[in-house]
Formats: C-alpha cells, structure tokens, sequence
C-alpha cells in the first residue's frame, strides 16, 4: 500500500509539474505569439531581430535601454523622449542618420512586453538551429505528394494484364476446340479485330474529347502563369523569410478593387538601408540558377535612382517607374474587389494566392476560372454574425437559431446572393 | 367617364395604321439578310456557305485565341501621393463655370481622372441640383478639339516664356491706343481684383461683359425701379402663385438649375392636406417651363408687353389695358384674382429683355408684394451682368479704330451677335488681338494670339455667384494641354510678381482665417454667408453710365434662401408710364411671330461639341442633334397643308425623318430650318433654338455652307458639333437699346426641300396600353383622396379574387423571397420637370453610347432612361405630362422568361440582371418588354472589340469621338463597356449598389438607405435630379426614404401597367395639376375569364367606353 501511495504522490506531483510547466511554456509561446503578430503587424517594417534595417537589430534592447520605463516610453513616442534630452537616445537618433521612428501611442504595455517577448525568442540565426526546421520543411513536401502517375501506371499494367488474359483465353479456346475437332475460322489479328477497333475508336474518342473540351474551357487561363519579372523579386525572402505583412506593401487590398503593387518610395523605405542581400537562404531562379539579392537590389537602385555613395537621402524625382509584369488577370467583364475579400469577408490571401511566402518568384496559384469562384462561394461562409450589416437578414438568424440553417454549413455567400450574376458582371 | 387620352405622337392621337403597324415591332428593320422570294437556300447568302463561314471563324477565333496570353504591364506609382489609392475614387468640390453660369459641384476623380460630376449638397442655392449641361461638362474636358497650345498667328508657340515675350512686345507697340477686355460675366472676386490690377496698369483701358443671352432689359428695367443694376434673387418656393410670361425659368433663365429646386418645393403633396402652388403660363411657343404649367395661355410673343400691361391694369396701376382677345382677357383677369388673393406669396417673372416689359413686371411685383417675400433684393446674381449698349459702344469704337488692344475670355461675339460681320470687321481694325478661349472657336480664328485657358476642372478659382455667397474651384487633374489660366496671363501682362494661385490663396486665407480656414472653405467648396464678410464689386472701374450696385453695406449677411424672410427693396414707379406708352406703341406683329429660345440641353451653344447633348432629346419635340423651327398644327395645315386630321399626312410627317424646310427671313437675314410641329404653339409664332451651327458663320452674318467651311467647322468646333443645326443668332433683333428675342415680323415661305430631323418621339411605344401615366387635378384629388388606391384594390380584387394577394395568386410562378435588401426606386411625377438632367447623368455613369443622327433616325438609340412627354386635350393647348422611364425591374419580368440563355435574369435584391458577356442577341427580350426599355448595341458604338467591321460604314464621326483614346478617358472603369450584339439596360446603377453595401460591411453596420438624411447609395438620376423627383433605396428598411415615400402617398402611387402584373420595382406617384378644370379619369373596368382575357378586357374597354 505505502508503495502504491508513494507512487500516487509521485505521479501527482509529476503531473502538477509537468502541468505548471505546459501551462508556462504554454502562456509563454501564446504571449511570443501575439509578439510575433505585434512584431510583424508594427516593427517589421523597419526592423529585424537579429539585423538592421532601417532601424537597428533589436536584439538585446532591452539590455540596451536598461531601465524599462524608458525603453516603453521610447516606443511609444521616441519624439518625446528625444525631446526630453535623453543621452542615450539622442546618440541612437544620430547614430541612424536622423531617421524618424513611427510613433506607436496605442501600444498597451503587455503589447510591448509580449513583442519584447518574441525578440528574445527569435534564435540567433548565425547560432545554427535552423536545420531542424529546414528538414522539417522538406518532408512536409514529400507528404504532399501526387499519387496519379502511380494510378495511372497500375492501370496501364492491369489493362496489359486483361490483354494477354484475353489473347490467352482466346488461344486456349482455339486449342480445345482443335482438341475436339470443332472446325475453327482462321484467326483475326487483334489489328483488325473488330471489337478491338470499335473500343480502340471509343477510346480515342473519348480521350480526344476530354482534351480538346478540357483545351477550350481553357482558353485564355493561364493557371501556372510565372513570368519573368525586371527585378528578381522573392517573396519568400520578404513574406517567408522576414515575415513583412502582405498588407505593409499590398495595401490596396484592404481599401480598393486593386490590392496594388507598391510604389517605389514603399520599396525604398527599407531598401534605402538594406542595400545587400545577406540571407542565410540562397535563392534560385526557377531553372536552378543562383539569383544574387544584392545585385537585384542593385537593380532597385537603378530604377529609383538612387546611389547611397553620392547621397543617403533618395529623390523621387530621379525615379522612374518599374514595369512589373502583371501574373494575375482578370477578363474586362468580370468585377473583382480586393477590400470584398479581405477586409469584408476576411479571407486570407493564401486561399486565392496560394503559399505566397514560399514562392521566390511567384505563380498564379488558381486558375481564376468562373467555376472556381462560384465554387468558392457556394461553400465559404460569410462574417454573419461578426459584421453588423448582417443584421438585415432576420429570417436567416431566426432560421440559424432554430436549426433550420445547418450550422456547420451556416450562410454561405451564395445564400446572400453570391453567385448571382450581378454581383460580378456589370 | 371616358379617360382622358394621352399621345406621345399625332399618330397615336389619331391611331393610324403606320404608327400602329410601328409599334407592332420592337425593332423595326429587318435583319440584314439579302433576301428575295427565291427562299432560304437560294439567297445571295445561302445555308451552306453560313456554315462554311461559321466554321472558318470559329476555327480561326480557337487559333486566334490559342495563341499566347499578351502580357500585360503593371506599373504602379514612383512615388504614391498619401490620398491616393489606385481604384479608389476621390471628390473634390469645384464649380461648374460656363457663360457667366456658376453652380456648385463635386467631381469624382478615379485614378487621376475626373469621370463625373455630381451637385455640392452644401450649397445654399442649389443644394445637389445638377443640370444635364453641367452633368455633360466633363466631356469637354477630354474634347479632342481643344487647343492644345498657345498659338500667335496660328502657329504654336513652344513656350510660355516665349509667348509672353511676343505678346508683351506687341503691348508696349500699342502705345496710348485704350485696351479692351472682353469678357462674359465676371462671378468671381478674385479675377475681378485681377482684372482691376490689369486695367490700372493700362490707363483708359475698360472691362466690357458681354454675354451670348442678354439679361439688359432686366437690368436697365431694375436700375429705373429700383436703383440697382441687378437681378434679385427669386425664391420660387416661396411663391404660392407663380406667373410667367414666357419665362422659361426652369430650362433657361437666369439660374434654371435652382429655380427647378425650389420650384418643386412647391410641387410637393402632402396627402394630408393637398396643396401645391399654381403656376400660370403666358407664351407664344411651347416651352418645357410652359410645359409644366398648371394653367397655360399661348398668344402672340408680340403681345408679352401687352399681356403684362392689362394684367398690370387689372391689379390696380395706373395704366390703360391695351386691347386683347376674350381668351387673353379672361385669363388676365383670372390670373389677376388669383395674384391678389395671394399677396405677399406670387410672383410674375418675365422672359422678355425688353426694358419696358420688365418695368412694368416690377410695377404688377411691387403691388402683389412679392418684393421682400419672393423676390429677395438682399442678394442679387453676379451671373449676368453685360449691359448691351456697353457692347455696341465697343464695336462702334472697334470699327472707328479707337482700340489698341482687345483680349477675349469666353465671349464669342463673332458667333452669337447678331452683327457678327461688323463685329469681325472691327476686330480687324484692332491692333493686338488675343483670345483666351479654350477653341478654336469663330472669334478665336480672327485672333493674332491665342493662350488657351484651361477646363474648370483644371482651374483653381472662386466664384460669387450672388452677392455674398461663394463657390471655390480647384484643379481635379494636371491640365491635359498646354494652356494656361488667363487671369495668369493678365498678372503678368499687369506686371504682378505673384501668380493667380498665389493670389487667390491670399485673398481668402486674409478672410478666412489662415490655411486652415482656406482649407476647409476647399473640402466644403462653398463658402456660406456668414462666415466671410467681403464685398467684392468695388474693384470695377468700368465706366459704367448708371452707379455700380455697390448698395449692399459690408458685412450685412445675406439669408440662406427660404429660412429667413427676403429682403425688399424701395420701388420707384416713375418710369411706369413711359413704359407703358413705348409699349402700346410698339410695332404690332406681323402675319408670323419668331421667338428664339435656348434648350434646356444646349444653352447658348458653349457646349455644342458635346455628343451627350446633342443626342439627348429636346423635353417636347423629342429631336436630337438639330436644331428646328417648331410650329403649330394651324401653320403646319396653312402652309405645308399638313392635316394632322388626316391618315396620310400624318403619316408622311410623323413616321419618315424627313421633314419639309421652311424658309424665315428677317431684319434682311434668312434661315432654312426643318419644321417641327408642336401642338401648343400659337397659330402664328416660330420658335428657333440658339446655340446650334456653331463655326459656320465665321465671317459673313450667315450661315456658309460650302464645304470648305464645314470641314473648317468640323475641326475647329469638333466633329459632334461644327455645322450641326443652324446659327439663329444673326436673327436677333436689336430695339436700340437691347438684344431682343421676339421678332413680331417675319417672312416665311417654303424652302421646297425636305430634311432629315432624329427625332424618338415614336420610338418604343406602348402598343395601346393606357395606363402608363396617371394625372389628376388637385380639386378632384382633394374630393377623392383615394380615388387611385381604390382603382388599384379594385385591380387586386379582379385579378385575387380568392385571396386579394396581387402579388401570389395572379401569376403562376412562384414568388422569390428577398430576404436582405430589396431595391426599389419610386418617381414623383408631380416634381419632374422634364430637365433631363437624368438622363445626361445616366450616360455619364453607365458608359451608355452615342449612336450619332443618322442611328437615331434609324431608332438605335441607347439611352437607359428616357423621360416620356404626353401631351393630352387639344392640339391647340394641350396638357403635357413628362414621366421618367427605366427599366422597371418587375419582379415578375416578362423580359427573364423568354431569354434562350438566362442572359437576363432576377436577383434576390430585385434587381432584373443583365449579363453582357452571356447576352446572344436574339433580342426576344426587348420585344417582350411592355415598358419598352431594353436597348439593342446594333453596332460597336465603343470600340469595346477589336473588329473594325463593326462600326465601319455606319458610325458616323461624331459617334466615333467617343472613340478616341482622349474622350475615352471619361469612361466609368466600374461598367463594362458593351460590344456589338447584346442588349443593356438599366442596371439600377448596380456598380453603386455594390460600392455601398461594400462601404457598410467594411464598418459593420446595415445599408444606409435616407434614414436620418443618410445614404449609402444612390443611383446617378436620383443624385442629378434638381427637383428629387427620384427616391431610391432599400425598400425592406421601413426607414428608407423610398419606403416612406410609398407609404405616405399611398392615395397617389400607382405602376405602370400593374394590370399586367409584372410586378415592377419603380413606382410612381400621379401627377397632380392645380387646375379647375378636371382630368378625365377611366374607370377600372369589370372583368371575366383568364388573365390574359382580362387584360385585353382591360384595354379594349378602355378605348371603347
């Protein structure tokens, strides 16, 4: 018995552990996380871990500032305390060529704490400790594998089987009717063997018309679709890599039809201070050669005229403008508008875009054909409850109420009205 | 009670086989097959071959289409302004500037380009109100034949540097010579102190104003009344009696756009308590003002001074009422009592510029008290200001060689004065000549220097549009051409150091307190009385012979129309019996009157260029691209002996295009215009509309024709509108002291030759069906309230015996739920006015096409909304109705079953879809639709494809300007451009729909459709409308205004054909004329048997009670 409840104490106190310890570890990484989101939502724009960008690595701040106070108020309004003469701020603000820092008056405290947070949290990459996640990375891709061609080749062995079964049947038949003398015709070739040519012709019907059906709903898509760009621009480096929100360069999507490519002064407000590409990462172009990210840097340069060796301050007048090739089109009689999809309905780019922060040089991930929209439509449900205008459609939150609406497949945009013509062809 | 009978044309009226024959086919030509009696196979274009091409172009559209994808580029901005999101349209208040003409606006720029232009709902005088020439105005911006650059002696001059050392050289060679600035009325403060500058640089030099329509005779008239050389201001709701001889106050006069404000005010019913304001007409032709009249008298134009004398006598003053018919006499007298027994609350305004007419109209205003109530002196228009004798002294002088130097900014005096020739000879004798003008216009061609002044919406400027109360102009998009602002060029020509813009900013920031105040007046674009205390016409050193009306004391702050009471002013009769003796001594007319008249659409012909305006009809003679002599049915028997009694002439006249020329001759000037005929006019008055034949009469005083000029025209002008119609202008009369607009006597004859008038009054009509339009008057609608709530029960009961559900049991299909919203637009028919603002505005919103004349004549035109004109009554006087039509989006659309491919089908907010890019063409839907709505693209009237067969040969160059990369700038980016073989319609403005529901899923809330004067959307005619006449919004919301709407005038709405249950979405509200005399109104007639007998039952009872 004294065992047993030495074993229970035991195992209680593990639990209680291991509880307290999931539980820390647990509000630790949900504060890192938040961090994280904070980070990328304020000070990516500017700012690295463990680099600098326009502003200086923010690794170890905390150990810079000392006195937390000071470093908070910093935050929230550097002016202020460059105002206030501090020393070791005043020297910060010269040291960065008189670059202003955005002001953050919002930002609450544990806001501030759980960015401050995650900066401890991000490992120094020159430490190493990347190659787990690399690995992990490259086998997550192999899960996602296609299993057609292996179908495919099972199939074409068994219809090879079923051949020679035939030709085999057929042979044996001819031999015992030659065993009991059943006079038997002369053999066709299966070339001019009349079923094998009726099936044969179906068949080639059938495949001819999938292709040439399949060809023409086609036409004028371009699913795949990845040009070649001016600059070797890589998403992956700045969405993937340094995780800058979509929104920071694409702002358009939240406010316009467009979701915009930026302007150069967007650009060149961190590429006036990172003129070279060090990423640990190499990047390649789709055909497996190198790509060198300061040269394209470089290319940036070119076209926005400016050169950090005659002067740091970059004029706008001197650029011009970057003819990007356009990858996603759309036909003229179809409406589409960004800020519907991503600040209305919430979706994430990914969904349309595909893994964008994977791509280097991006692709058109859908096919943006008609049905794939509508297909999209009849299945993704709407901010019904969240978005106030909603609050017309009475009959449908009385019917979600009493069940009369499945709740799991609750209001679909088509419900709304989302597949009617109307809605994108005017 | 047999119903009162309502045409749209005189073949309706008389029900005559080819108009019936007409309105039997929605689309009247047949398809363009060759064929002939030998059948189908053995055409010129057999089956076979059909086959054989319809392989070939498919084949060659898959080759062609599997070719590669062109790339295309994305080029965003170097450096993006803040404010700017690409794909996010911005509103900048501005002013809408032409002729001395100023009225508040708010352009929608999307993309760096100005695409529309709406009302300033700030503003206290129009408050949102538009006109169809402002809503048209921003085409000029991106008309192909402004100037694109300064030109001395018609050559270009590459710099301005270099243009102001020319010019600057030639203005020190004129010596002491005086310099003359001509110009049209100044509104603005600014250019006035600018003009000031200029004029002290230049000693014994002198600003003259010279507008195309004169207002003089109002003018003097005022100045020997009441000692101000002004217009007051009018407040029209004010007025519960309002009179006019022959002031067509709502289509033209002075400032039409808030006239048609306030006007409907007063045409509002309250069913609780039914009354509206009574409006009495007196005129010679039938004008759109005269139009919506209650009571509406033709006579003779001659007989205007007449008419204003007995009824002056009639009232009281001390004059002796001159002769009249018994038909006058009475309506004198009638009108009399009825101005008597509303003192302090009437008003007669006059249309006349003869001085004496418009002094004894102040003396019958001044004795009905309507000084003070309706006629607000505290503040009077700066908009027209020229004094005609100023203008004659000029060309005197000119032609003596007595001026040095003449600069021109939008006056156009070789065009529109009737002198044109001793105007253009002066000119020649004028030693520097520059012209500021935006064209190549008739005057500019005789200039030595042109410096183009840039568009309103490239121009920073203000506006005092009466006194005290402002209007800002700022630029809406870099100027597209080399060109300059002309108060610039005077600045430096007066040696100023600062530009305009610098200046303007001074001036106002000094009044407004600083940037920010500046700032503020810009987002508002008005400035409204009180928040600056300025008088601004100290400035003019003109040498005026009377006082300058500088009477308004500083800081006095004028009232905001119709909340405070007007201000009065002392009258002073004195000059009444003069007046009235040079009236009764006037030359009496002659056999034919002619009076000259503006369109609502065309004004004094600034605007000729713009296709949107000479397609959009005339309210009453339903013509476009022309200009016409309109006459009456008894000239039309007496002269062309065409008895619209009769079978055949009526259909010679009506259903062809051509129409006979009619010869008119006058002061030694003749004029062949085609004949219109316009039940109405008086027997014996012609009525011609100015601003037509713009650069035909370049030198000589009429209108040259030789082709040489017409081409000349054509490129200097524009190709929609050099040589289109005929100059009336050198037909004015001038009494010595005014520009007159009546000629009591002129010759006509028969010119003996036909001509081809695009006129639609006979497009889509309504096979019969007679409840289209419903009127009253207001005694029988005050006796029966519910007379038309009742006959739509009754309808109910017919057709829903067992239920009395309309909407379920008369139909067999079944009824959609419209769960969310549910649009529905309702129309006033009592505040229409005809104005056609709407329709401008509909072109501008939807990228709607102009076909051009010749596929008017042919029926093709492409509007979305029309307004419908009925007349009813007698040829003589009748009653006329305008009603808006638009698609009705009927919930039950005849036009959704018959489409083979679902192209046209019915959303669950209502709305009745039209997808293009599904659309087949077979156009089944067009014919099946009762209200006549949907419209054919016979052609590629965009260029929305890339066949250059699809317009060739039948566009012609005025339709192909829209084609230009230039005007195509002005396209809507939100609405498909529509290609050859679909049909469109009205989309309910969906592209705005969309926008606002985006707008408040965006902040989480529910659409803002009127509840608390808040909208989230509103379609382009409801936005141009100056009278609201248009109500639109979600109909589900019970606070909307278009709920409301319905509910409160339940006893007025009705829709149109309701019998034959298509369930529109657009209601209506009867028009209700405040007459004695009662409108006919047919009884809902009994029924039996089927739907569909009942509905024939319906119309055929009709006809035959």
């Amino acid at each position: 018995m004294t065992r047993d409840r030495r074993l229970t104490k035991t195992l209680i106190k593990t639990l209680i552990l291991n509880l307290v310890i999931l539980i820390f570890s647990f509000s630790n990484s949900l504060y890192a996380q938040n961090g994280q989101a904070l980070f990328s939502q304020n000070c990516a724009s500017c700012h690295a871990v463990h680099k600098d960008l326009t502003g200086p690595a923010l690794a170890g701040v905390e150990e810079r500032w000392g006195d937390k106070d000071r470093l908070y108020a910093w935050i929230r309004n550097n002016q202020a305390v460059l105002k206030s003469g501090d020393k070791y701020a005043n020297e910060l603000y010269l040291k960065w060529n008189k670059t202003p820092m955005n002001l953050f008056p919002n930002l609450k405290d544990e806001e501030i704490a759980s960015i401050l947070t995650y900066i401890k949290s991000v490992p120094d990459p020159k430490a190493g400790g990347n190659a787990a996640g690399a690995a992990g990375a490259t086998a997550g891709q192999q899960d996602g594998g296609d299993n057609t061609l292996l179908y495919g080749i099972l199939t074409l062995i068994l219809a090879v089987v079923a051949l020679i079964l035939l030709q085999v049947n057929s042979n044996l038949k001819k031999l015992s009717d030659e065993k009991e003398h059943i006079p038997s015709l002369e053999p066709v070739p299966f070339w001019r063997n009349k079923a094998y040519i009726a099936m044969f012709t179906i068949l080639l019907f059938c495949i001819g018309g999938y292709l040439t059906v399949k060809g023409a709903i086609g036409l004028g898509r371009s699913q795949g679709y990845q040009p070649e760009q001016p600059i070797y621009y890589s998403h992956k480096v700045h969405a993937g890599t340094n995780q800058i929100s979509c929104l920071y360069c694409h702002g358009g999507a939240q406010e316009s039809k467009h979701a915009n490519i930026p302007s150069l002064n967007v650009c060149m407000n961190c590429h006036m201070a990172i003129n070279e590409y060090n990423g640990k990462e190499k990047i390649y172009k789709e055909d497996g050669t190198e790509v060198n990210g300061t040269a394209e840097i470089q290319k940036l340069y070119k076209y926005a005229g400016y050169d950090p060796a005659v002067s740091k301050v970059w004029d706008p007048n001197k650029a011009k403008p970057v003819e990007w090739v356009r990858i996603h089109n759309l036909p003229d009689h179809v409406y589409f508008n960004h800020s519907q999809h991503v600040k209305a309905g919430k979706v994430a780019c990914q969904t349309c875009h595909g893994e964008i922060q994977k791509m280097d040089e991006v692709h058109q991930f859908s096919d943006l054909s008609m049905g794939w929209c509508i297909n999209c439509h009849r299945t993704t449900q709407v901010q019904f409850k969240e978005n106030g205008f909603y609050s017309i459609y009475q009959k449908f939150h009385e019917d979600l109420q009493n069940g009369k609406i499945d709740k799991e497949k609750g209001i679909t945009v088509e419900k709304i009205g989302g597949t009617e013509c109307q809605k994108c062809h005017y | 009670m047999e119903q009162q009978k309502y045409w749209q044309s005189f073949g309706e009226l008389n029900k005559l086989n080819a108009n019936q024959s007409a309105a039997k086919d929605e689309f009247q030509e047949d398809l363009p097959f060759e064929m002939d009696d030998k059948g189908l196979l053995d055409v010129k274009t057999p089956r076979r071959d059909f086959l054989k091409y319809m392989g070939f172009s498919t084949a060659a559209a898959a080759i062609a289409a599997s070719c590669e994808m062109p790339v295309k580029k994305a080029i965003p901005f170097v450096n993006k302004p803040e404010d700017v999101i690409p794909g996010v349209a911005n509103y900048y208040a501005t002013t809408f500037v032409q002729d001395g003409e100023a009225v508040s606006a708010i352009a929608k720029v999307r993309d760096g380009r100005p695409i529309k232009i709406e009302g300033n709902e700030l503003s206290p005088i129009t408050r949102g109100g538009t006109s169809s020439r402002m809503q048209a105005s921003v085409l000029d911006l991106y008309d192909t034949s402004r100037l694109p650059y300064p030109m001395a002696n018609g050559k270009e001059v590459s710099t301005f540097d270099a243009f102001d050392k020319m010019l600057a050289g030639d203005v020190a060679g004129i010596g002491a010579a005086p310099v003359v600035l001509l110009t049209c009325s100044v509104t603005s403060p600014t250019t006035r102190q600018v003009i000031g500058q200029f004029l002290t640089k230049f000693p014994g030099s002198r600003h003259v104003q010279y507008d195309a329509v004169s207002y003089s005779g109002m003018l003097l008239a005022n100045e020997a009344s009441y000692g101000r050389r002004a217009i007051p201001s009018y407040n029209f709701a004010a007025a519960k009696v309002i009179v006019s001889l022959g002031a067509d106050f709502l289509g033209s006069w002075i400032n039409p756009v808030e006239f048609n404000k306030q006007y409907s005010i007063g045409r509002k019913i309250d069913e609780k308590n039914p009354t509206m304001s009574k409006h009495i007409h007196f005129e010679g032709m039938m004008s759109m003002t005269g139009a919506n009249a209650d009571e509406r008298y033709s006579h003779r134009p001659s007989e205007t001074g007449s008419i204003a004398l007995a009824l002056y006598a009639a009232l009281g003053g001390a004059v002796t009422a001159p002769a009249l018919n018994t038909n006058l006499q009475n309506a004198v007298r009638k009108t009399a009592g009825l101005l008597t027994g509303n003192r302090g609350a009437a008003v007669v305004v006059c249309g006349s510029n003869d001085p004496n007419i418009q002094t004894i109209v102040n003396g019958i205003n001044a004795s009905i008290g309507a000084n003070g109530s309706v006629i607000d002196w505290s503040s009077t228009y700066n908009t027209h200001q020229g004094i005609d004798a100023e203008f004659t002294t000029l060309v005197n002088d000119m032609n003596n060689g007595a001026i040095g130097a003449l600069f021109i900014h939008q006056a156009n005096p070789v065009y529109n004065y009737f002198d044109s020739k001793r105007f253009a000879d002066g000119l020649k004798k004028v030693k520097l000549t520059v012209s500021f003008n935006a064209k190549m216009d008739e005057t500019t061609e005789l200039c030595k220097y042109v410096i183009p002044d840039h568009h309103y919406l490239e121009s920073w400027g203000d506006a005092e549009i009466k006194m005290g109360q402002f209007s800002l102009i700022q630029p809406t998009i870099y100027p597209l051409f080399k060109t300059r602002q002309w108060q610039d060029t005077l600045l430096r020509l007066s040696g100023a150091t600062t530009d305009y813009l610098t200046l303007l900013k001074q001036y106002w920031g000094g009044r407004l307190g600083g940037d920010a105040g500046w700032d503020k007046a810009l987002q508002d674009g008005v400035i409204t009385p009180g928040s600056s205390q300025t008088s601004t016409r100290t400035v003019l050193t003109a040498p005026t012979s009377g006082a300058p009306d500088t009477t308004r004391s500083a800081g006095t702050v004028p009232p905001v129309f119709a909340t405070t009471g007007a201000q009065g002013a002392g009258f002073n009769g004195s000059g009444i019996a003069q007046a009235a003796n040079a009236i009764g001594s006037a030359k009496k007319g002659g056999k034919t009157e002619l009076v000259l008249y503006q369109k609502v659409t065309m004004g004094t012909g600034q605007q000729a260029n713009n296709p949107w305006l000479q397609e959009c009809p005339d309210p009453i003679t339903k013509a476009t691209w022309d200009n016409y002599a309109t006459i009456s049915p008894a000239l039309a028997k007496s002269m062309f002996g065409i008895d619209l009694t009769k079978n055949g002439d009526t259909d010679a006249y009506e259903v062809h295009p051509e129409k006979p020329v009619i010869k008119i001759t006058a002061n030694g000037k003749t004029l062949e215009l085609p004949v219109i005929i316009v039940p109405g006019t008086n027997a014996d008055t012609i009525a011609v509309a100015l601003g037509y034949g713009r650069g035909t009469n370049a030198i000589s005083d009429s209108n040259d024709e030789s082709d040489d000029r017409i081409n000349k025209a054509r490129q200097n002008i524009g190709k929609a509108g050099g040589a289109v119609g005929k100059n009336a202008y050198p037909l004015v009369a001038f009494n010595g002291v005014t520009r007159d607009y009546i000629l009591p006597a002129v010759d006509v004859d028969k010119a003996g030759h036909n001509y081809k008038v695009a006129q639609n009054q006979t497009h889509q009509t309504y096979e019969d069906r007679t409840e289209v339009v419903l009127e009253t008057s207001l005694p029988q609608f005050r006796a029966k309230p519910k007379m038309f709530q009742e006959r739509r029960e009754e309808l109910h009961k017919d057709f829903a015996p067992n239920t009395e559900n309309f909407e379920k049991e008369a139909t067999l299909y079944p009824l959609f739920p419209k769960p969310g919203i549910k649009w529905g637009m309702s129309i006033d028919m009592n505040s229409c006015t005809g104005c056609h603002a709407c329709v401008v505005a509909c072109t501008v919103e939807n990228n709607v096409a102009v076909v051009g004349k010749h596929e008017v004549t042919r029926a093709h035109d492409m509007h979305w909304l029309r307004i419908d004109r009925y007349f009813s009554g007698n040829l003589d006087n009748p009653s006329v109705v305008f009603q808006p039509m638009l698609c009705q989006h009927c919930d039950n659309a005849p036009c959704e079953n018959v489409c083979p491919v679902a192209a046209t089908n019915h959303s669950s907010e209502g709305i009745n879809q039209m997808i293009y890019n599904r659309c087949i063409g077979t156009r089944y839907c067009g014919n099946n639709c009762p209200y006549k709505v949907r419209r054919f693209n016979w052609s590629d009237y965009m260029g929305a494809d890339s066949f250059p067969d699809n317009q060739r040969g039948i566009l012609t160059d005025a339709s192909m300007m829209m084609n230009d990369d230039l005007t195509r700038m002005v396209l809507n980016p939100d609405v498909t451009v529509r290609s050859r073989g679909v049909i469109e319609k009205c989309s309910f403005c969906v592209q705005r729909l969309q926008d606002g529901k985006l707008k408040a899923k965006k902040e989480s809330r529910p659409l803002k459709s009127g509840a608390n004067g808040e909208y989230d959307v509103k379609t382009a005619c409801q936005q141009a409308c100056p009278t609201d006449a248009i109500v639109f919004g979600n109909v589900n919301d019970k606070q909307s205004t278009v709920y409301q709407h319905r509910a409160d005038n339940q006893g007025r709405l009705f829709y149109s054909l309701e019998m034959i249950h298509t369930l529109p979405n657009v209601s209506y509200l009867a028009k209700v004329r405040n007459t004695d005399t009662p409108v006919q109104i047919g009884e809902v007639q009994e029924t039996v048997g089927g739907h569909g007998e009942k509905e024939m039952e319906h119309q055929d009872g009709q006809e035959k009670k």
